[in-house]
């Protein structure tokens, strides 16, 4: 306790510090007073001071790319994806209102109906962000849409590894895994506009140098259900699972309070 | 197979001196020389250049001018814009399919032939209009198109398609085109015969840097590309960013349907563009320029190199360029790969450095961060020349002309159903009715100014006048008689975004698909009133939520012309009919069943006879 205690102390010495030396400022999100630094985007702000910010693409340790789109905020009135745009002086952000709400539903939507979801047979429920994100946002049954039912074929070449990209949202968290943290390219994109994909790096997962410790096949990167370890299926039971437990986003709204800032 | 292929890619790689972001250029090479960039030549160039697979397939996979799968010799790309549509090129496509035993998107299988469709490119006032490699062939009919295929399979020489040359320097031994220029009207800025050759030049370098930005500011000159953006700010900005080297590109993509005016500046005005380029090279302190040339103009290229050589010889490029120590400049042509989206200025940057052509993030904006990470301005081709102008003439003779907002004048592409479509240089603030005059349109009806994610007019809009105070345009004027279908025009503005989409941001990717999906329903004749809340709340959220200018727009064809043209929509929506659900049409949904059980409906299909198979 009395270590947890200093840690705290020199954690929020260490804060006051770096906001002297790099530049803290104020702004609002929804009209609460948030602090942001230089080099942060919104994202970033909003995230320690415990405000979520409903995001796909975007995830904690690799560089932001700004394509989901569901992290979409009003800046001053203009519509800006927060995970990519820089937190600035006196800016006022809009999150939560209704108009961003649907947005974000629309695009959650079009998620689901540009690929292949069968959530009760597929091995992500209920430890998906997309179906999560679907429930934190009020959608049980994406109906507004067509289906666009993809055939997308399944690389099984690797022993230990499946890719099914009949569920992928295009994310990019994979490839930018595997660039940026495992120094290699399994994963890149490929194809343009609706048939841009997700390829590998030979011709098929079995050529590539992908190896069971990388990144990018961890459970946490593939926010979905693409990458699946074979032999290792449903091994969490279901009701138990990360987002049966909270919705998605609580992790980022306890921790605020836990660390009593609210 | 093997060794040749080897060969070719070392060679190709060699010519470009391995540089990375010179890629596009190495895999043309490839693709001429071996129909295809193939699996096993994407592992070769690998190799070769330290990279990757899986980025040689993200490009190949991304331009429409490269192909995993071999093509033909010939590769024939017919124009699928609207107005060929209306023109005819389906008959024409018909014909060549007919003649050389293909259809479309096939490729004999004497490896002779390859038959595509293409986006607009940029012959809409000579339609219906092809390329044939890299041969423009233009007014195409059923029985030109005959010959043609005839011809090509006799000898498989695209070099005898050229019968008769067209105007001006289309006849250059270098240019060697049949196309025309088809100037229509001529005006004090750009195509009269006032154009002083290096004057604005001249003018410029007696001057300090930062008095040219003061004058183009001075001047009011805003982009000519469509946005409209300041040239003067824009300058300001770059040369007040803080680095060693500053890029000057110039966009020549012209991929926006129905926009042609930039490939006649670039066969009349080469030097006046190479000369703002220069001018803007001076202003912002500009160490190096690209032009690029999208890849429909191929044809254009070696003429415009050698107009970029004869400047160097003349002390017009290079080191200490008009006398000027210390001044060096000099411009690259990059040639595009086939893709709408790198005319959008961020993604033209990702070309240029050969990546897929993705728009950046941004901040930071080229003129902070362009090419390389360097400050970049990029411009259009026909600002490049207003500037050359402004310095000549000065900035105050500039602004005379036009309106408070939108001075000087604007080249206009005007096609359609008029007796003389062709590029008219009009002041600023033009009526769209005047356009329609001059161009001798006797029956529009639908005019749709500034290219697919332009605005569709009806009849009472066509006091509207050409300006960024009002209808703001790149050039593009396309005009439509009263015996179009609307929706087919909408319809073909979709198909044309979801092509051109890059995929990166969802929704437009997905969005204009479901767009485009909702504009049938109602040519179909089965959508209802709702359908029309549901195109106008999906565009909004398409809008809204796109990372670039392409998904920013895309839906303005379905949101102007519900506006404009309410009572076509209104004759098209129905109430449901057979006491089911609205919206829902038992013969579509009959269809799949059909499909599946291949058999007739019992009950729905009393004709069919049901008799199986
Ligand atoms: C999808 C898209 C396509 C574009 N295509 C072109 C083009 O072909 N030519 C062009 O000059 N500008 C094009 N633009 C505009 C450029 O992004 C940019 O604004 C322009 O090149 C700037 O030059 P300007 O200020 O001289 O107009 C396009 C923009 C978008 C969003
Ligand atoms: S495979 Fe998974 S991680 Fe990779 S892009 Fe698709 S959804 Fe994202
Ligand atoms: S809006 Fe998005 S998908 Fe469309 S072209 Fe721009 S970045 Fe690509
Ligand atoms: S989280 Fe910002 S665009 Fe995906």
């Amino acid at each position: 306790m009395t270590r947890f205690m200093e840690e705290a102390a020199i954690e929020s010495m260490a804060e006051k510090v770096g906001d002297i030396m790099r530049n803290a400022f104020v702004f609002n999100i929804d009209g609460v007073g948030v602090k942001g630094k230089d080099g942060q985007t919104i994202m970033d702000a909003a995230d320690q001071a415990g405000i979520y910010i409903p995001r796909l693409c975007d995830v904690e340790g690799l560089e932001p790319q700004g394509s989901c789109r569901v992290c979409t905020v009003k800046v001053n009135g203009r519509p800006a994806a927060a995970c990519t745009q820089p937190a600035a002086e006196g800016i006022e952000v809009e999150n939560e209102t209704l108009e961003i709400f649907n947005w974000r539903r629309d695009l959650i939507r079009m998620l689901f109906h540009e690929g292949n979801h069968l959530c009760p047979i597929c091995e992500a429920s209920g430890r998906c962000e997309l179906q999560a994100m679907a429930y934190r946002l009020g959608i049980f049954q994406p109906a507004k849409y067509p289906y666009l039912q993809p055939v997308r074929p399944i690389d099984a070449s690797h022993p230990d590894i499946m890719l099914d990209t009949n569920r992928c949202i295009r994310c990019g968290r994979c490839i930018r895994a595997s660039k940026d943290i495992d120094g290699k390219n399994v994963f890149g994109y490929v194809g343009r506009g609706m048939h841009k994909r997700v390829g590998v790096n030979g011709k098929n997962l079995a050529q590539t140098n992908v190896h069971l410790d990388d990144r990018a096949i961890a459970l946490e990167t593939c926010p979905v259900g693409c990458i699946i370890r074979k032999g290792l299926g449903f091994f969490t039971p279901i009701g138990q699972r990360e987002f049966d437990r909270a919705p998605i986003g609580s992790t980022i709204e306890k921790a605020v309070l836990k660390r009593g800032k609210k | 197979m093997g060794k040749d292929t080897v060969s070719v890619v070392r060679q190709a790689c060699k010519k470009f001196d391995h540089e990375g972001s010179r890629i596009l250029d190495i895999l043309r090479e490839v693709q001429k020389r071996l129909a295809c960039v193939s699996g096993e030549t994407m592992d070769l160039l690998a190799a070769e250049l330290s990279t990757h697979r899986i980025e040689i397939e993200g490009l190949v996979s991304f331009y429409s001018f490269f192909s995993e799968n071999r093509k033909g010799k010939i590769i024939i790309r017919l124009c699928d814009d609207i107005i060929d549509r209306f023109a005819g090129i389906e008959r024409v496509a018909k014909v060549f399919s007919e003649e050389l035993g293909i259809g479309i998107g096939e490729t004999s299988s004497d490896w002779n032939f390859s038959l595509e469709f293409t986006p607009c490119i940029g012959m809409s006032d000579q339609a219906p209009a092809a390329l044939i490699n890299e041969t423009v062939v233009t007014k195409l009919t059923p029985e030109s198109a005959g010959v043609i295929a005839r011809s090509l399979k006799k000898n498989l020489d695209t070099s005898a398609l050229v019968k008769k040359k067209g105007d001006g320097n289309n006849a250059d031994r270098l240019v060697n085109a049949m196309v025309e220029n088809n100037i229509r009207k001529k005006g004090e800025v750009l195509l009269g015969d006032n154009v002083r050759a290096e004057a604005g030049l001249r003018k410029a370098l007696k001057k300090k840097p930062e008095e040219v930005i003061q004058e183009v500011l001075d001047s009011g000159l805003r982009g000519r590309g469509g946005a409209g953006f300041s040239t003067g700010l824009k300058w300001s900005l770059a040369r007040k960013a803080k680095d060693a080297r500053r890029f000057v590109i110039c966009n020549a993509d012209e991929g926006e349907p129905g926009t042609f005016k930039d490939r006649v500046l670039l066969t009349e005005r080469a030097d006046l563009i190479f000369e703002g380029m220069t001018i803007a090279a001076y202003a912002i302190g500009g160490t190096s320029g690209i032009v690029y040339l999208r890849a429909e103009y191929e044809y254009l290229l070696p003429y415009l190199e050698r107009v970029l050589a004869r400047r160097r010889k003349a002390g017009l490029l290079g080191k200490n360029i008009g006398g000027e120590k210390g001044f060096a400049f000099d411009i690259r042509i990059q040639l595009g790969g086939g893709a709408y989206i790198c005319g959008e200025e961020s993604a033209l940057i990702s070309s240029c450095e050969g990546l897929r052509g993705e728009p950046k993030t941004r901040p930071p904006f080229p003129v902070e961060r362009g090419f390389l990470g360097h400050p970049t301005i990029v411009n259009n081709v026909e600002t490049f020349c207003c500037a050359a102008r402004i310095l000549d003439g000065g900035p105050r003779w500039f602004a005379a002309m036009g309106t408070a907002k939108s001075s000087g004048t604007k080249l206009l592409s005007v096609s359609g159903d008029c007796a003389k479509p062709g590029i008219y240089e009009v002041p600023f603030g033009i009526r769209v009715a005047d356009v329609l005059d001059m161009a001798g349109a006797d029956d529009p009806t639908i005019v749709q100014v500034g290219g697919a994610s332009g605005e569709m007019l009806n009849r009472g809009s066509f006091y509207r006048k050409i300006c960024f105070e009002d209808l703001s345009t790149g050039g593009s004027f396309m005009t439509f008689n009263s015996s179009r279908n609307m929706l087919k025009i909408v319809d073909y503005f979709l198909e044309f975004f979801i092509h051109e989409s890059c995929g990166y941001c969802t929704p437009c990717r997905v969005g204009n698909v479901f767009l485009r999906e909702r504009i049938q329903k109602i040519m179909e004749g089965y959508a209802v009133k709702a359908d029309l809340d549901y195109l106008k709340d999906l565009s909004r959220t398409i809008m809204m939520t796109s990372r670039c200018g392409l998904g920013n727009t895309s839906p303005r064809p379905v949101l102007s012309s519900i506006d404009q043209f309410p009572v076509v929509y209104a004759s098209l929506l129905g109430e449901g009919g057979e006491g089911l659900e609205a919206g829902f049409s038992i013969q579509k949904a009959l269809e799949e069943s059909r499909r599946i059980a291949k058999r007739s409906s019992m009950i729905y299909d009393p004709v069919y006879g049901g008799s199986s198979d």
